[in-house]
């Protein structure tokens, strides 16, 4: 039987999304971490999943990993604020390049698919333990 | 005279295994909706199902030489990615049922044997 495999497979989507989550609310926090400086700007960060191929020999059941947390390459919003008391010596200062209706949408994403996967494993236990009840009167 | 449980539970405890073995597959589906190219993955369950009754011996080296198919989308994505998650969660869902449908099977079988030896 392989009940086991297949909560590790939940397991893993639950804690990809919960990655994904945290970039969420990390983009969320600073959109408006303003700076003076464009290296130093916080950008939106992005995970990158990938399914972990060759599991268990046959390929059938493939875990998700994260591979790698990107930033995004989107270029950033440059307002002229004066008055701002980071604005570099032409009074621009830069706003982070975080879209926040893209990251709401991806909020939801994450913990629609975070909440399937949760059903997925309460399925996987009712299976379960009706087996242990086999021949039970 | 002694009984032969591969003879009474038939043809259901295949049907049990197989059944364990798509969850796994469906499950790696819906854990990997949001993977960028991903191919969303079934069983053949008839195909996989006569193959594991020609074999008197039946066991999991047989499920593991089937090659799982690919699913076909209704819509294409653009990052590749085959799940549609209403697809997987509904075949889930019944497969998971099946499974419920099978024990139940064995455990009537059982229950009958039960009575012939009690001499109910």
């Amino acid at each position: 039987m392989s009940f086991k495999d297949i909560s590790q497979i939940a397991g893993s989507a639950m804690a990809a999304q919960t990655v994904r989550l945290n970039t969420v609310a990390s983009n969320l926090a600073n959109a408006d971490s303003v700076s003076g400086n464009e290296n130093d700007t916080y950008r939106a960060r992005k995970p990158v999943f990938a399914a972990v191929m060759n599991d268990g020999g046959d390929g059938a059941g493939s875990k998700v990993q994260v591979l790698d947390v990107v930033e995004s390459a989107e270029p950033l919003r440059k307002v002229y604020e004066p008055d701002n008391p980071v604005a570099n010596a032409e009074g621009m200062v830069f706003y982070p390049n975080v879209n926040q209706v893209a990251e709401m949408t991806d909020m939801m994403s994450a913990s629609r698919a975070f909440e399937t996967n949760v059903e997925v494993l309460g399925r996987i236990r009712t299976m379960q333990q009706s087996l242990l009840k086999l021949g039970e009167m | 005279m002694g009984i032969n449980f591969k003879e009474v539970t038939g043809v259901h405890a295949d049907a049990l295994q197989l059944r364990s073995e798509r969850t796994r597959i469906l499950a790696s589906n819906i854990a990997n909706e949001n993977t960028p190219g991903y191919q969303a993955k079934d069983m053949d369950f008839s195909a996989s199902m006569a193959q594991l009754e020609a074999t008197d011996e039946g066991g999991l080296s047989l499920l593991s030489d089937s090659d799982p198919l690919y699913r076909v989308p209704f819509h294409p994505t653009v990052d590749g990615n085959t799940v549609e998650i209403g697809v997987e969660q509904a075949a889930f869902s019944q497969n998971a049922s099946d499974f419920q449908t099978s024990l139940t099977f064995i455990n009537m079988k059982f229950k009958g044997l039960a009575k012939a030896i009690n001499g109910q």
